[in-house]
Order: structure tokens, then C-alpha cells, then sequence
């Protein structure tokens, strides 16, 4: 399979020691990301069996579904991401710049963070002091050293950017007037978004959630926390998603034996990314009673607005694999689509990762869409639309992306290749499956996070839906086993095999014809702060001075 | 910065798609009369045996057709509905006439609940500290489910309601 094959070192810098090490840590990070994988996916087959009758909790060692839950949504929606961005986005970065990341140190340090954030968390909740689910709500309240397991998670975030920033000053240092090669561009901008973004949990979790669990506090407003706690919360799901554009953009093409055709408009596309993900949360609260119609309806357009650079991605990525079809022969208006490599697993996963993310964006925009948003909200609805964005679009292509990562990173073939081609066709079978049965559920006024089959208001018309469900989450964990399959046997069994390189992808119109301002990063972090104060200064400022309205309660 | 032309038209078409679905949404606030939740009040959980309209909870007939409802969440049930016995079960259940009008006030007396009316527009969080008021005219005769749609304990999954709308002109039970 082309995507796995060595193509022979360039006598680059990733011969040396110093960056042989770092591929050791990388190594080890990104298992971090397959452990959270695996554990939150078998939840995930645990709800699906629930939503076909089956109640396995007890056995699993989880007391309650809610449990189950949270450990589904920190281990996916945190530690499974987080770590695979920290390790990913390194990985681009140091390539990109062809010099290893400038601190070992700091990489390790960012490592070890994952990994006590990911124990801490889970001994937390597995001891039955976190049933808050991934959004821990106040106040509702944890124990701390749940909130001290997501401070590590987040933390480790920001060490892979202050990395990623030492080492581009040093190349800047190195490479006086240069465009930053687009690769980097694109990762380090995602940090630098996701790095503001993260500001509102931060702030949430150690000025409230955390004394308040150590008991240096006694009571929250939770309409207030609730705006902290969704300033990070759209942000981030553009944190899970521009890793899987990264390799969209600036990978894949390569792979695909194609090129991107603009370099400027790559870096319009991040830029974008970088300024509007943040002043878009509210759309989270359209249903709060607390929070202003006049900023609800900001949001809105804000929202609209980074809806943008998704179609520009669309567009992009669909005419480079065009062009990549054509090539390999393919004609009429179809022939590209046939000869595309299909066969090979990093390719598929990654184009059928694009494909459900159409009706995820599209599923994405209707629940942004306002006075829509009060037929789907907290309903079946909103997981069967994630479940096709970071479900699909990342974890699949996660998924695709290590079918070359793991090879490359352990110096191992991939092992059951034949396991390898089918496991991402299973994946989207799976999960549109699944997303059916809970968007017509939620369609149908089915709540969402709700152990479902013990509700004594349990209709008899979800049933069906609830079945749809389960049997798609089955299909998708039959597919993530048969991934695990390949991925253990690879690590543990692979033959061995000269590691190859990154691959990169070039542009027709490089960067020399894009506009130069797009590399002045301190510029757009100042006009993303500018935009975030505008969208969301008015709306925190009617709470102060801040007063304390409810006491903190334990969920169970 | 170059863009192919087809690009541009791929992008105009977007951007008129966006729009147009921009004036739908405002189609829908200001010709349908759908509206978002909006601050209302801001109460003290503590005090709402004193604060209105908490201070009277439960449904009140103001006028034939006219009701009003005070509602206070709680773990796990909606405070406000009256207990009834149906099939050897008690339920919160209250029962209107076909045609009636009810405008809601809610707020939550300990952590964050919501509130999701079956077969109605009704969506809204219900946040200790503040008051969420709602409105719907029930024409259909039939059962409609109020389900808490927010995660608020390990018992969430039975805090749930329900409104019995009788055909107009029948006999209460």
C-alpha cells in the first residue's frame, strides 16, 4: 500500500540521536491516545447494548450508566484528542520546520501530563467521585483530583505550544524572512486558537470548581460557570477537528499523489479558524434563560460565520482529490472518484471521514441555526451529530492516519493489512447507523444523556431508533477492535521496516504568491482577543461582582 | 492570492446559502413568532418560598382558556404538578381542556435541569438563579411528556411529567 511504503530518509535532522528520542516520547503519547480510545470506546459498546436492553454496568465495574458516560466522554472528548493533537501537531511541526522540536524536555513533560491527567481522571471517576459527565456543570460537583486530572490534560496542551513556539523562533532565527512552511503554520496556529480557547475552562476550574470541591468555596452561580465553561466548549470541538484538516490539507494530498492548489489560501483558512472559533459558544446556551436575546443572536452570525471556512475546505480538498483522480487516469465525471486509491486504508478512512462530516457539518449547522436549535437541543439529535463530526471525521481519520503514523513511529509494517482495509468501511457503516437511530429518537423528543431504557416515560415509538442505535454502536466497536488489532500487532509484531518520511504536501501556487500578513501570528492572536472581548465581555461583565447563588451538590 | 474561478463560484453559492438560511431563522422569530428563552429574573434558590410567582406554586386557572404555572425543579421531579395515582403509580400529571393556554415560570431549586415538552416548542434550561418563563396554547387533545433534558444526577432519568390535554368540553377525571 503506496501511503505505507519507505521512501528512503532524506539525511534530514530525523536521523539524529536527539531526534530519534523524540520519537520515543511522541511513540508513547500517542499510545496514551489509543488506551483513551480503547477504554472509551468499550463504554461506548456498553451503551449500546444498554439501548438494545442489555445492562452490563455492574459487571463493567461502573455503578450507573452516568458513570459510564463520563468516562465515554472524558476519555473521547479530552484524552483521546488532546493526546493525539499534542503528539500529531508535534510531529507536523518538527517536520515541517526539518529541525527537531527545540525541547525534549518539554516534549516528555507534555507526555507525563497526559498521562497523570488520564489516571487521575479516571481513578476519580472510577472511585465514584466524578458521575458529572464531560461537561461537569456546576453545581454539580467532583472531587478534586478530577479537576486536577483535567488541569493536567489542558496543561499538557499548552507545554506542546510553548514547544511549538520555541522551536519556530529558533527556525525564524535560522531562516530570517521565510514564509513559515505551511505544515507548521497550520499546527501552530491550531495550538494558538485552542490555547485562548481553553482560558474559559481554565478559569472555570480553578477559580470555582476546584476550591469549591476542596471546600474553599460554598457556593457558584451556575448560569455563570455554564458561559465559562462553553467559552472553551465550541472552541474546542475546532481543537479535535483542525489535527484531522491537518492531515486533510497538508497530508493526504501527498499521499494521494495529488498537490493543494493554494498555499494563501490554507493559511486564510487557519487564520480564520484562529480568530472565530471562540466568539461563537453562546450557541451552545440559545435555550439558557440567563444570557441576553441580542448577544444569543451575535453568536449566531459569529457562528454562520466560521461555518466558512469549512466550505472553503470542502472545496479545496474535494478539487485536489480531483485533480489526484485525474491524473491517475480517471475520467468523465466520475472516472476520478473510481480510481481512486480505495483499496488502501489510509486513503478510504480518511475520505469517508470527509464524507460523513458533510452531514455532520450539515447537522452541525441546524443546531446552530437558532430558533431550530429548540427542536434538537439535549436531545438524541446532538449525539448523533457529534458522533459524525469528532466520532467520524476525527476519529476516523485518526484511525486512517495512524495506519502510516504507527508504522512510522515504531519502525514496524502494518500487521493484518487485510483487517487494516476493511476496518474503516465497518467504522462508517457503524456510526451513520447509529447516528440515524438517535437523530430520528431526538427527532421524536428522546432526551439525550439519559439512561434511557430505566426511564419510566420510555415511549414505545423510540424503540426502533433506540435498536438503530445500538446496532450501529456494536458495528463501530467491532470496527475498533479490528483497529486494535492491527495497531497492537503492528507495535508488538510488525516486521520491521525503514520508517519512511512525513509525508507533505505541496501547493501549485506556493507561498511566495500568499499574502504575507497571514504569518504575523502576534497580529491575529490580537484580533482573536479583540473579537473574544467583543463577543463575550458584555455578556460576563453583567456578572460582576461575582455572587455565589447555589451551593454545590454531589450528583449521586 | 489567486483563486480559481471555480472556487469563487463554489464559495458565492455558500455564502448565499448561508444567507438564505440566515432570513429563514429570521423568518421563523418574526412571521412564525418562535422565540429563544430570554433573562426573565434572577431569584435566590434560597428564597423562593418568598420570591414570585414561586411563593404560589403549581397551575392556577387566571381565566377560562388562561392558565399560569409555577414550576420549581428539582432532583428529581417537577415541583408544581400535582401527584395523581394512574394505573397504581403516582405521577406528576396535571390535566387541561383542549385549547388552553399555560405561560410557565420555572427556575430550579439545586442544580441545572431542563425542560422539554413533548409535541410542543417548548425547550429550555431551568438554572438555579434564574427564571425561565415559557408559553404554549395546548390545542390537541392527547398526553404530552415533560422530560428533564438535563443531566442532573444519577436519578435523572426519572424526573419527568406529564400534561393531559381532555377533548374541550369534557369531564375531568
Amino acid at each position: 500500500m503506496s501511503s505505507i511504503a519507505a521512501t528512503p530518509e532524506s539525511g534530514s535532522f530525523a536521523r539524529t540521536d536527539a531526534a530519534l528520542d523524540q520519537v520515543g516520547i511522541l511513540r508513547w503519547h500517542l499510545y496514551l491516545s489509543f488506551i483513551s480510545l480503547a477504554i472509551g470506546g468499550l463504554v461506548g459498546a456498553l451503551q449500546a447494548l444498554e439501548r438494545l436492553g442489555y445492562n452490563l454496568y455492574s459487571e463493567a465495574g461502573l455503578d450507573n450508566y452516568y458513570r459510564g458516560l463520563t468516562v465515554h466522554g472524558v476519555t473521547l472528548a479530552i484524552a483521546f484528542t488532546f493526546t493525539f493533537g499534542n503528539t500529531f501537531l508535534s510531529l507536523t511541526t518538527r517536520r515541517a520546520l526539518d529541525r527537531p522540536l527545540q525541547s525534549t524536555g518539554l516534549l516528555a513533560l507534555s507526555m507525563l501530563l497526559s498521562l497523570a491527567g488520564i489516571v487521575l481522571a479516571s481513578y476519580a471517576i472510577l472511585s465514584g467521585t466524578a458521575d458529572v459527565l464531560f461537561t461537569f456543570y456546576a453545581p454539580l460537583q467532583a472531587g478534586p483530583l478530577f479537576y486536577i486530572g483535567a488541569v493536567c490534560l489542558v496543561i499538557s496542551t499548552w507545554v506542546t505550544l510553548v514547544n511549538q513556539l520555541i522551536t519556530l523562533a529558533a527556525w525564524r532565527k535560522d531562516n530570517p524572512g521565510e514564509r513559515i512552511p505551511l505544515l507548521a503554520f497550520a499546527s501552530i496556529t491550531t495550538y494558538l486558537m485552542w490555547f485562548i480557547a481553553s482560558l474559559g475552562i481554565a478559569v472555570e476550574v480553578l477559580a470555582f470548581l476546584l476550591p469549591g470541591s476542596l471546600g474553599l468555596l460554598d457556593k457558584v452561580d451556575p448560569q455563570f460557570t455554564r458561559i465559562l465553561f462553553w467559552f472553551s466548549g465550541h472552541a474546542i470541538v475546532y481543537f479535535w477537528l483542525l489535527p484531522a484538516y491537518v492531515s486533510w490539507y497538508l497530508i493526504f494530498p501527498k499521499q494521494l499523489g495529488g498537490k493543494l492548489y493554494s498555499d494563501g489560501l490554507v493559511r486564510f483558512v487557519f487564520v480564520l479558524f484562529l480568530i472565530f472559533s471562540i466568539p461563537t459558544g453562546l450557541h451552545h446556551q440559545y435555550t439558557d434563560p440567563g444570557i441576553p436575546i441580542q448577544w444569543k443572536t451575535i453568536h449566531l452570525f459569529m457562528t454562520f460565520i466560521i461555518f466558512f471556512p469549512s466550505l472553503i475546505t470542502a472545496f479545496t480538498l474535494m478539487s485536489a482529490i480531483e485533480t489526484a483522480g485525474r491524473a491517475k487516469g480517471g475520467k468523465g465525471l466520475f472516472g476520478w472518484i473510481r480510481v481512486l486509491p480505495w483499496h488502501d486504508p489510509v486513503i478510504s478512512g480518511q475520505l469517508l471521514a470527509m464524507l460523513v462530516f458533510m452531514l455532520g457539518g450539515a447537522t452541525g449547522l441546524i443546531n446552530a441555526s437558532y430558533t431550530l436549535n429548540k427542536v434538537v437541543h439535549n436531545t438524541a439529535y446532538i449525539p448523533g451529530h457529534f458522533h459524525l463530526t469528532v466520532g467520524t471525521a476525527v476519529a476516523l481519520t485518526v484511525m486512517a492516519v495512524s495506519y502510516w503514523l504507527v508504522p512510522y513511529l515504531t519502525g514496524r509494517a502494518l500487521f493484518a493489512p487485510g483487517m487494516a482495509k476493511i476496518q474503516p468501511w465497518l467504522y462508517a457503516i457503524g456510526v451513520l447507523i447509529f447516528s440515524f437511530g438517535q437523530i430520528q429518537g431526538g427527532l421524536r423528543w428522546m432526551p439525550r444523556r439519559t439512561a434511557i431504557d430505566d426511564a419510566p416515560y420510555l415511549l414505545d415509538s423510540w424503540h426502533i431508533w433506540n435498536v438503530l442505535t445500538g446496532i450501529g454502536g456494536l458495528v463501530m466497536t467491532v470496527s475498533g477492535v479490528l483497529f486494535f488489532i492491527v495497531i497492537a500487532g503492528t507495535i508488538f509484531a510488525g516486521a520491521p521496516a525503514e520508517r519512511g518520511e512525513v509525508p507533505m504536501a505541496e501547493t501549485v501556487i506556493g507561498p511566495k504568491q500568499s499574502a504575507a500578513i497571514f504569518d504575523r501570528l502576534s497580529f491575529w492572536v490580537v484580533v482573536a482577543v479583540v473579537l473574544v472581548l467583543f463577543a463575550y465581555g458584555p455578556v460576563i461583565i453583567q456578572y460582576l461582582p461575582w455572587n455565589g447563588v447555589t451551593p454545590f451538590t454531589d450528583p449521586i | 492570492m489567486q483563486i480559481e474561478r471555480l472556487e469563487k463560484v463554489f464559495l458565492a453559492i455558500g455564502v448565499a446559502f448561508l444567507t438564505f438560511a440566515l432570513i429563514a431563522i429570521a423568518a421563523s422569530v418574526f412571521m412564525s413568532n418562535i422565540h429563544l428563552p430570554r433573562p426573565e429574573a434572577r431569584v435566590n434558590p434560597r428564597e423562593l418560598a418568598s420570591t414570585e410567582p414561586f411563593n404560589n406554586p403549581g397551575f392556577h386557572e387566571l381565566e377560562p382558556g388562561k392558565w399560569e404555572a409555577a414550576i420549581t425543579a428539582f432532583r428529581f421531579g417537577f415541583g408544581g404538578f400535582p401527584s395523581v395515582e394512574v394505573d397504581g403509580q403516582r405521577v406528576s400529571q396535571i390535566e387541561v381542556p383542549a385549547g388552553t393556554e399555560i405561560t410557565f415560570h420555572a427556575t430550579s431549586l439545586d442544580v441545572i435541569h431542563g425542560i422539554m415538552i413533548e409535541g410542543t416548542d417548548i425547550n429550555t434550561m431551568v438554572i438555579p438563579g434564574e427564571v425561565s418563563k415559557f408559553r404554549f396554547t395546548f390545542n390537541e387533545p392527547g398526553t404530552y411528556l415533560v422530560i428533564c433534558h438535563e443531566y442532573c444526577g444519577t436519578q435523572h432519568h426519572v424526573m419527568y411529567a406529564r400534561i393531559v390535554v381532555t377533548e374541550a368540553g369534557a369531564v375531568a377525571a
